[in-house]
């Protein structure tokens, strides 16, 4: 079994470092491997991504708050005061084995390294699971993001009114928000809850792209992963971008950890050298590899969905609702959305149609991933089941970034299910013939439709298909056991970093 | 940076009395030698350290501690009681070992490693063993530098 600790004490002097060497005694003893965390005064070797993935339980020795307990949400706990573990670590080895062996680990969630009750896990995590924990990292972050940000965007639009964010070069709510707030206009106070809530959603990529490159190497990847989301978001690469950068940043800070440096440089690669080079290098990455031909895809489908006008409307509606479930704001969401915003300008009845038909499918991500945490709870961690009760709310103002977490998480079973869903919808909206004038504002502008009723059909059916498609695919579609890759080979005594 | 201790920091036969007593008697010892520039001062961190949680171990042992300002380097008072002095330990015994730990206000982390270690070795049966065994403060504080730096 592995155990990863904390221990912590009100000085940080003295009981920290007894507990864990008393730890670390009782599960040699009992013939587990265990790293301590010592958050005391001698500064700490925090756990790293890989250590906290292959853990099955965590043991918490502390009279003062863990620090970022967050990293251990995923692996049964143990928690006593700190001097418990000093007169009684082989105690609290049992009774973390016991916590190990009973913890019933949500079957969509937690490392593969949760095995049944005695049936011992054979293999190490492998690199699949790794993948996932870190993306977990990076969403269970995001989440209060879309949560927050996504509601007040919803109050806006409910307080507002659709306009709020038109036009696009100078919406309404910064014209509000610049020209001074006026407490007595409901128009106002829908303009700020939407400028807040935009504020939030900057967030959401370079969070993403943070954490995930913070799970994976550490603090020095914080900064990478941050400025290469940012630059997603500015290039408009979208959540995909993000997990480029993320990823990026995380393997790149990995392998600058590796090089021999002179000692004298050793004392500023975290808070200097690794950040300095990284950034720059994932930056350019984000702004020349990936932010140009982003740019360029993004011009070119929307050439390509001008060149369209005339094709069979169902299948544009199939097309437009397949692109706007793809990337959730990303270039082809984007795409599509900007090809049905700037038909409204003509007025054309085909152009409010195809409004309608990407609004509806716009909805679908979301509320198709909200009704799949209630139908099959069991499917989705605890932080997902929790986003999933905002994104109804947000899928019904169209707001299809609260599905990002999600299809964050698990990419390939998410977004092909969406988007089959938003074909679905798309398709409908088009057949049954309903039109839009407003470029947003989900469920709230439904009485300025034409055939509100076919609209909201199509959305629910696409979002029915969308559900089943996600939970058939989560159920049947599993992870199968990684192979076993590159065992692990960090035991007890090869990080007595501290007492050296 | 000196020893964490030395044979003049060692006191193996301690006056009977509370642990205010005992400690005030170690902690004599600190100033003396330089480390601890104020003892009322350093009394009042170690008191308010003990207010938080008592510092006496099962099996005999009491660990009063602190950071204070009034400590100038990393420095450990080591002292045995044949009467015993109670700590507050749950197993209620006595401590007949009483190591005193002063750790400078805001000192950076390489100086507190030392007594990281300290801390460490304190969970040892065969540490403490050695230190109810020693009949010589110099070999006290010889045998405690050794196993710190070790």
């Amino acid at each position: 079994m592995k155990i990863v600790a904390v221990t912590a004490c009100p000085a940080g002097i003295a009981h920290t470092y007894m507990a864990a060497e008393a730890l670390e005694a009782a599960a040699e003893e009992a013939g587990h491997e265990i790293v301590v965390e010592t958050q005391g005064s001698a500064g700490s070797t925090p756990l790293t991504a890989e250590q906290l993935a292959e853990a099955d339980v965590a043991i918490f020795a502390a009279d003062v708050e863990v620090r970022d307990k967050d990293r251990f949400g995923h692996l049964p706990q143990v928690s006593v005061g700190v001097k418990k573990a000093i007169s009684g670590g082989d105690l609290l080895v049992a009774q973390a084995e016991e916590a190990a062996k009973n913890h019933v680990p949500a079957p969509a969630g937690a490392p593969a390294s949760a095995t049944p009750a005695g049936a011992k896990a054979p293999a190490g995590p492998g690199a699949a699971s790794k993948v996932r924990a870190w993306l977990m990292t990076g969403v269970s972050h995001v989440i209060p993001f879309v949560a927050a940000g996504g509601l007040l965007i919803a109050l806006g639009f409910a307080l507002g009114g659709y306009q709020i964010n038109l036009p696009d070069d100078s919406p309404l709510y910064e014209q509000i928000l610049d020209g001074g707030f006026s407490a007595g206009s409901i128009t106002a106070w829908g303009a700020l809850a939407f400028g807040i809530g935009s504020a939030a959603f900057n967030f959401l990529v370079p969070v993403l792209a943070g954490y995930i490159a913070y799970a994976m190497a550490d603090r020095p990847a914080l900064v990478p992963g941050f400025v290469g989301g940012a630059i997603a978001v500015t290039t408009g690469a979208g959540f995909l971008g993000g997990l480029v950068a993320g990823f990026a940043a995380g393997g790149l800070v990995m392998w600058i950890k590796t090089w021999r440096v002179p000692r004298a440089l050793a004392g500023i690669m975290p808070v200097l050298v690794i950040p300095l080079i990284s950034t720059a290098v994932v930056g350019l990455l984000m702004y020349v590899v990936v932010g140009r031909p982003i740019a360029l895809i993004t011009e070119g489908l929307t050439n390509w969905l001008n060149g369209l006008s005339g094709t069979n409307a169902v299948l544009l509606g199939v097309l437009l609702g397949l692109m706007m479930c793809f990337d959730m704001g990303g270039p082809v969401n984007k795409a599509s959305y900007t090809f049905a915003v700037a038909g409204l300008s003509t007025g054309s009845a085909g152009a409010l149609t195809i409004m309608a038909a990407v609004m509806a499918a716009g909805m679908v991500p979301p509320l198709a991933m909200a009704l799949a945490t209630v139908v099959r709870r069991s499917l989705f961690s605890e932080v997902e089941r929790e986003n999933g009760r905002a994104a109804w709310l947000l899928g019904a103002s169209f707001i299809s970034e609260g599905a990002i977490p999600f299809a964050a998480a698990d990419p390939f079973r998410v977004i092909p299910s969406i988007m089959v869903g938003g074909a679905v919808t798309g398709a409908l909206s088009m057949t049954l013939g309903a039109t839009l004038r407003a470029p947003h504002g989900g469920i709230f502008v439904v009485p300025l439709m034409g055939n509100p009723l076919g609209f909201l059909v199509a959305v629910v059916a696409g979002t029915l298909v969308a559900t089943a498609l996600v939970v058939a695919l989560k159920t049947f579609a599993r992870r199968r056991p990684a192979p076993e890759a590159a065992a692990t080979t960090e035991t007890v005594t090869e990080r007595e970093s501290v007492t050296a | 940076m000196s020893d964490l201790i030395t044979a003049d920091l060692v006191d193996l036969d301690l006056p009977a009395g509370d642990k205010r007593e005992v400690v005030r008697s170690l902690a004599e010892r600190l100033v003396k030698a330089g480390r601890v520039t104020d003892l009322e001062q350093f009394l009042a961190d170690i008191e308010a350290r003990e207010a938080q949680m008592p510092t006496g171990l099962d099996g005999g042992i009491g660990i009063p501690h602190c950071r204070s300002t009034a400590v100038t380097e990393p420095t450990l008072g080591f002292g045995r009681s044949s009467a015993g002095v109670d700590f507050g330990a749950e197993d209620g015994k006595p401590a007949d070992l009483v190591f005193l730990i002063a750790a400078p206000e805001g000192g950076g982390s390489d100086h507190m490693t030392v007594l990281a270690a300290l801390a460490r070795r304190l969970v040892r049966k065969s540490f403490t063993g050695e230190l109810r065994s020693v009949t010589d403060p110099a070999a006290a504080a010889g045998f405690i530098a050794k196993e710190v730096s070790a």
